[in-house]
This record gives C-alpha cells, structure tokens and sequence, in this order.
C-alpha cells in the first residue's frame, strides 16, 4: 500500500465570527459564559485560549453569524488582533503537512482485504476532495460524545442495525463521505492487550449529519454470528450498539484516500451495497441530496440489499427520497412467499441503464458490504455490459484507472 | 430553570404556587387571544409557521424551531434567572439591595413605565398586520411572524408584571393594553411612532431595524432597574429583540444588495432607469431611512425631562451599561450637551445630566443605527457603486420637543418654510416614493423564491436551506 503523507500537527477546530453577517447585537458576549468573546469599535471576536466549545452562543445569536469554524493548526489560531481587522472571515485553508506518522498497521491489514475486490489501491475521482487522514493516533485519540444511538431495523428483525451519532465538540475531525474511521473499544482482549481498533464507514456527508454541527453517524450491525453462523459477540459492534448518550468513544483516523465522491457537476453515482455497506451510499446520497437546489446534475442508481424491509436500515428515509432525484433498487432475499432477490438480479433486470451509468465516464461506481457479494456483482455488470454490446473485462481496468471504481467488503 | 410547557401557561416564575396571579393570567389569557383573532397577522389562522419558541431560558434551549399554527403559539413568561445579592446600582438608593417588591412611592411611575413599553407590543402587530399579503418570499414572511409572536410574547412580559405586582390597577391596564388600537382616531397607541402605518415591506424592515432599536435600548435602560423583577423579564426580552433587528438589518442589507446588483449591470445610477428595473433606487432607501429614523427620535422623549430625573434618582430606569459606566452613578453635578433653537439657529448648551438622560440614551442609540447603516454601506461598496447611505442630524424632522418648533434639514441646518418645501421631496418619501415602493409589492409564497427587488439570505433560518418550506398553507 503506497505511503501518504499524514499530517503531524494538531488541528484545532477555532470558533470564529463573520464579520459581515454580524449585527453586534452583543448576544453573544452577554451569553458567554467563560468570557471568550469580547468587541471593540468595529468587530465581535472570540478568544479561541478562553473558548471552550460549550456552544451556548450558538442559538440567541441572531444571524448565525457566530456559527463559523475553521480548521487551523492549533499551535497558531487566529489572534485577536487578526480578527478585530476583518472585513470577511478568511477562507478555510489548507493545513501544512508536519512530518509522516505511521499508519496504524490495524489499518493497513483491514483496508487491503477490503480493497482487494477493487484490485488493490485505486485512484480517487479527479474531482474528489482532499481527505483529512491520521489526524489521530491511537497513542492520542479523539474523544467523541455520543449524542445519539437508534435502532434502525425493525423490532423483531433478526439484526439489530443502529444509527449511532458521534459528536466531536471542538476537536477537529474533518471527514469526506467514503472514509472510515476507527473506533477503540475499552478494555482487553482475551490475551491481556487492547483490543484492535474496528474501522466503520461513516454514514454522514461532510458538514456534518446535522448540518454546520462538528458530528458524524455510523451504520452498525450487532454482530451477533460469525461468517460461519457460530454464535460470538462482536466486540466493537456490541460496544457501539450498547452505547448510551453521553457516553465517550475513542476514535482514531480518519482513513481513506480512494472511496471518495466526485464533486464536479454532472458527475452520476452508481451505488451497489449491502446491509451496514449502506453508510457511505447514505453519506454521499445525503451529500447530493443537500445540494439538490443547486441543479448541479447528474443521476444517482442504487442497489440495496438485505433479508427484508424491516431489516433494511434506512428503508424509511429511502422511500422519502424524490424519484427524480435517485433511482432506489431494493433486492429483498427473505421475504416469506416471494423469490430470494440479490442486488446482482436486480442489476440484471436493469441491464440497460446499468451500462449506460458503466460506459458514461462521468458515472462513478461504488460497491459496499458483504464479501460475498462481489463475485455476483461482477458478474451481473459482465452480463449488462454484454447486453450492451461492452467488454466489462476491458471496461474494469479502464475503471480503476480513472477512480471510477471503488470497493470496499468485509 | 426549564420552563414547563404543560402548563396552561409556559413560565419560569412558579405561577402554579401563586393561584390568584395563576387565576388573573388565566382570565386574560383568552382576551389576549381574541386580541390576537382580531388584530394578529391577517388571514394567517390556518398557516403552519416554522417558528422558534424557548424551551428553557438557558442558552442551551432557548432556540426550538417547528411548525406552529400561530394562534397556538405557547405564549409564556420568562424572566432570566436571578443574580443572588444583586443591589440597586445607580441614584439615591445605589448600594440598597434590589426590591422584589415595588416601593410604593414609586408605584405610578413604574406602572406608566410598564405600560408604556407593554403598549409598544401590540401596536406593533396591529401596524404590521396586513404584510402578509405582501410578503418577498416564505422565509420573510416566516421572520414576520416570528417578529409578531414575540411582540405578543413582550405584551405577555409585561402583563405579567402589572398583574403580579401592581393590583387592581394593574389588571385594569392590562386590559387597556389589548383595548387601545394602533392609528384609532378615538384610542390610540400611546407613542406616535406606532401609530403610523406600516404599509410596505421597506417600511417594514426600516421600522424593524429603527425603532425595535429603540425598544432595545429601552429595554437595556429598565434591565438595569433596581426593580429586580422588571430587569429580569427586560433582560431576556433582549434577546429576542437582537432578531427583530436582525431582520431589519438584513433585509435592507438585502434590498440594497438587489438594486446594487442591477446598478451595476445595467451600468446605470439613474434613479428612473433603476425604477424601471423593478428594484429600489437608492436615494429612496436614503429618504425612507431619514424617515423611520426621525420618528425614532421622538420616541426617547424630551431631552431635558424631569421625569428622566426622577426614573433615575429613583432608581427605577438607568442608562444603557450603567454598569459599565465608570462614574458616581448619582449625577448630582454633572452635565451633557443638548441641542436647542436659538435665534434661529441650532446651539449645543448644557443641560444637568440627569435631566438630559432621554439625550444620552439618543446619542447611544445612534451611535448603534448609524454603525448598523455602515455596514449597508460595506454592502454597497462591495459592489463598486458610488453611493452611501448616511444617517441625518438628530435634529432633522422632530416633532416632540423644543426642535419642533424649527425646520431642520438632513445636515442639521435651520431652514425656513419656503426652503422645507422646496426641498422635502429629497429628503422624506413623498406620495410618489411610496406608491412606487407599494406597486413593487407583491406575494411571493413559492419556496426558495424572492421578490425581484430584494436578494436572498446568505443562509437560511436554524440550518435550513433558502428554499425549505418556511410557511405552509393549508
């Protein structure tokens, strides 16, 4: 696996206010508890020594002007001097690299196995933003709190798949739709050592799953079996399902260079998952689904698989989704009295626009989930293509050439 | 403290151990909602409004937002939580501890301050009733709203005030304050300022960020009352003030921004050319600005005041920031410059300083519009044009008080009648300007649109996006 540089320093996410927005109504200094902000003739501005990210200000501020935040090293925040001389609030630059760090070897092992479907590493999309990667080690993790834990399948399914929202407070943790992060779970292992780190998709876009808020969310199974069927308690999954609000979690990363979207208008998204592999689709499809007014165009396809309706996370919001906005394939394999469907058949009974998203080169396809899809995937993409008069075996490596591919299994 | 929303009335001040008050409140209640049928937002009963209500008075739950029908609107009373051992800080009793009752000798006084402001409330949603019609676009006509319900929620803050504390003559003015009609020939708002109408949404917005300007810093003067109960219920009033001038602020910026934006395309700063466009000239911004400006000015009251005295030897109402004021916070000697006419001619004298209190508050207050109309000017500047807005002579257009009985122009210079009338038409809005301004109105109620005359929002309300659907019809 090629060797990226990983930033070294510490990234603090500073609390700022835009100065053209601001009304200097002084709700904000009234409202501050630890006296962070402060004024003078001409602008509001906050202490980012004195700020403690309690976000109280947030809600009386009367134009959003004080929701503002910009990644900056943390060793050289903006001062105050600076900011009472702005007219605008500077742009969110971009971070100096400091010295590589290692790449936690946890890390290397999972991604390799889960991107051998793809061949190994690939390209991002051109259009793909610049991913945040390491920012913390498991020597010095993040702390996040957890500020929601639901149950997204349907009481009596026989998974329990959770939606689990991660609040960072003030540590910046800048995350792309299609990275990872890695979460630690307290304790030891049955030889007397920390448990390995578990990586997890995240399943919100990147401003947050509330929006301008510094959290993200997880999609993440119970597991309750192992790939043999033999009854074991997943530990991290267990930890992070068993989690309660307010609870603390040490995550590390993030990770990922490669399963990123496009960004450039026009750009299609072809999604293949199943079950938790649903959470990067969510976060990209919720990346779009925001931007919807700004007509940038492009189709989004899905194929999504699992047992049934009610095991299925995020069946509900699905069906909310506009037509026109994504085009939604379920493939349900357990539904009493019907025909098992996997994503494979129903790729199958929509050949044609299958090889249309395959041939356009602004399409970008992304596969997540169970090992044991891949194989039936591959396939039912040779079987559109061949309908469509297309090579798929000269069409993959093109693929993978130009970051239009992406897989990630487990 | 949270407030609790089960009871018939959401409060923070424990009203359910006070049964008679709990009773008196109760018996308003629906007197203040037939008010609110009668005068509220015209044709607006049905419409679901993506409102902000407080769950608690802590900064954690004061902003909720979710869709309402506006006559069920949780009115409530709030007061911000006590500061333990708080003194009186200012005049004769300066050092005393705060009263949590009213000292009788000061009964009427506090009551016609309570009432005073308390009328401002509603005579406000009584101008600004028929806007609806008119509105640029859903997410102004949800910050119209929002504006109104908490008018309401400020008539409620001092109801609750003259019902607690002031006895049978406080129920009698409570209902008088939902008796008196705004611009009624017969039984009007007490101030001027509010018995004008409200008839577009350029007034609208001037007035939102001119005179609810006003009442911040009326309201900053009573929260610093040695009368605990009024500075706590004016302190949190506050801060839902900072968003009435919000919307005003912003929806000028925006204005300006729109008609910049088609100075510039059309290479054009001809006031006909512009019209011509649909957008809003800026010279008539400028006249509608020394207009609602003026009228603001009337409303502090006369600058040398035996009353303002007494308020604040009293104790009753001090100066905004009295706090941070580094003086004796008694005035005994000192004195502040007042304007006056003087053979003819506008003259600085000294007046006692605790006669011209209204002054000081006037100066205060412009300091505060005037860097506000600074920043419309950051606006225009950014988009190349060679204009800016100025704010006039304090002087300029009174009606109350000594400068009424002279003409003054913009720049604060004495003019006879001939010159006034030869010129008025550049100065205030003429008939003309305000039918230009009223043909541009027009509803624009599809989400995400705007009036063509105004620019849309950087952002939307509570994270929304521009286009969600702030208002729903039904």
């Amino acid at each position: 696996m090629s060797d990226p540089t990983f930033p070294a320093i510490e990234v603090l996410r500073q609390h700022l206010i835009d100065p053209e927005i601001c009304i200097r109504c002084n709700t904000c200094e009234e409202t501050c508890p630890v006296g962070a902000v402060t004024h003078d003739s001409r602008n509001y501005v906050v202490d980012a020594a004195k700020c403690n990210f309690c976000n109280d200000c947030i809600s009386p501020c009367p134009t959003g002007a004080i929701d503002n935040w910009r990644q900056v090293n943390k060793a050289t925040p903006y001062t105050l001097a600076e900011q009472l001389t702005w007219d605008s609030l500077p742009a969110q630059g971009e971070l100096d690299a400091g010295a590589a760090t290692e790449m936690p070897t946890d890390v290397v092992r999972i991604t390799t196995v889960a991107t051998a479907g793809q061949g190994g590493d690939a390209f991002p999309p051109w259009s793909a933003a610049h991913p945040y990667l390491n920012l913390y080690s498991i020597a010095k993790p993040a702390i996040a709190t957890v500020s929601g834990n639901f149950r997204l399948t349907a009481d009596g399914a026989s998974s329990d798949i959770r939606h689990i929202l991660l609040d960072f407070g003030g540590a910046a943790f800048p995350v792309l739709e299609g990275q990872t992060i890695g979460i630690l779970p307290p304790g030891l292992d049955p030889n007397g050592k920390p448990h390995h780190l578990r990586l997890y998709s995240v399943a919100s876009p990147r401003d947050g799953e509330r929006p301008r808020y510094n959290n993200l969310s997880l999609t993440v199974k119970r597991v309750t079996e192992d790939h043999d069927d033999r009854p074991i308690a997943g530990v991290a999954s267990n930890y992070l399902c068993d989690l309660r609000k307010g609870d603390e979690v040490k995550v590390v990363g993030p990770y990922g260079a490669t399963f990123l979207m496009p960004n450039h208008p026009g750009s299609s998204l072809l999604m293949v998952c199943t079950g938790t592999g649903s959470a990067p689709m969510r976060a990209m499809t919720e990346r779009r689904r925001r931007r919807m007014a700004l007509k940038e165009g492009g189709t989004l396809m899905l194929f999504f698989g699992a047992r049934s309706e009610g095991e299925l996370p995020y069946f509900g919001p699905l069906l909310k989704l506009p037509k026109d906005f994504i085009d939604i394939n379920f493939a349900f394999s357990r539904v009493p009295g019907e025909p098992k469907q996997y994503v494979q058949d129903r790729i199958r009974a929509r050949a044609a626009d299958v090889a249309r998203l395959l041939d356009d080169k602004d399409c970008y396809i992304y596969i997540c989930g169970l090992k044991g899809m891949e194989q039936g995937v591959d396939e039912a993409f040779r079987d559109a293509c061949r309908g469509a008069g297309q090579d798929w075996d000269a069409l993959l490596p093109e693929l993978r050439a130009q970051g239009r591919y992406h897989v990630e299994t487990y | 403290m949270a407030i609790d929303y089960t009871e018939k009335i959401p409060n923070n001040v424990d009203l359910a151990s006070n049964k008679t008050l709990q009773r008196a409140l109760e018996h308003w209640q629906p007197e203040f909602l037939h008010w609110w049928g009668d005068m509220g937002p015209e044709g607006t009963s049905q419409a679901d409004v993506y409102l902000r209500t407080a769950i608690s008075v802590e900064p954690k739950g004061w902003a909720h937002f979710d869709y309402v029908k506006m006559p069920d609107y949780r009115w409530g009373i709030f007061l911000t939580p006590a500061e333990a051992g708080r003194k009186v800080n200012f005049g004769a009793h300066k050092g005393e501890p705060a009263w949590q009752e009213v000292p009788g000798e000061y009964r009427s006084n506090l009551r016609r301050l309570i009432v005073t402001q308390g009328d401002t409330e509603p005579a406000s949603v009584e101008q600004q009733r028929h806007l609806g019609a008119t509105c640029p676009s859903l997410y102004d006509l949800r910050n119209l709203f929002q504006v109104n319900v908490e008018e309401g929620r400020h008539l409620w803050a001092m109801v609750y005030l003259l019902h607690a504390y002031f006895g049978r003559d406080g129920r009698e003015e409570a209902e008088a304050l939902l008796q008196r009609r705004s611009g009624d020939a017969d039984n009007p708002r007490i101030l001027g300022a509010f018995n004008e109408k409200t008839p577009d949404w350029l007034s609208f917005f001037m007035f939102t960020f001119f005179t609810d300007r006003d009442g911040k810093y009326q309201l900053c003067s009573l929260a610093e009352s040695g009368f605990d109960p009024l500075a706590r219920t004016c302190r949190f009033m506050l801060t839902e003030e900072a968003h009435h001038m919000f919307v005003g602020e912003s929806g000028i910026g925006r204005v300006v921004q729109r008609s910049c934006e088609a100075m510039v395309q059309q290479k054009t700063d001809e006031p006909a050319k512009i019209r011509a466009l649909g957008v809003i000239d800026l010279p008539t911004v400028q006249r509608y600005l020394n207009f609602h400006f003026s009228v603001t000015m009337d409303l502090f009251g006369a600058d040398v005041s035996s009353n303002a005295a007494t308020f604040y030897s009293t104790g009753l109402k001090g100066r905004f920031d009295e706090t941070k004021i580094n003086d004796d916070h008694l005035l005994a000697g000192a004195v502040y410059p007042v304007l006056e006419i003087r053979d003819g001619r506008l003259v600085t004298s000294e007046a006692p300083a605790l006669n011209a209190l209204n002054e000081k508050l006037r100066d205060d207050y412009i300091r505060d519009a005037a860097a506000g109309v600074e920043r419309w000017n950051k606006v225009i500047e950014k988009s190349g044009v060679p204009f800016r807005l100025t704010v006039p002579h304090k002087a300029f257009n009174r009606k109350i008080g000594p400068l009424a009985a002279a003409r003054i122009d913009p720049d604060g210079n004495v003019v006879s009648a001939a010159e006034w009338a030869a010129n008025v038409d550049r100065w205030l809005p003429s008939a003309a300007d305000r039918a230009f301004v009223a043909s541009l109105m027009g509803r624009v109620a599809d989400p995400g649109r705007f009036a063509n005359w105004i620019a849309p929002p950087a952002r939307g309300i509570n994270n929304q996006p521009l286009e969600f659907e702030y208002v729903r019809f039904n």
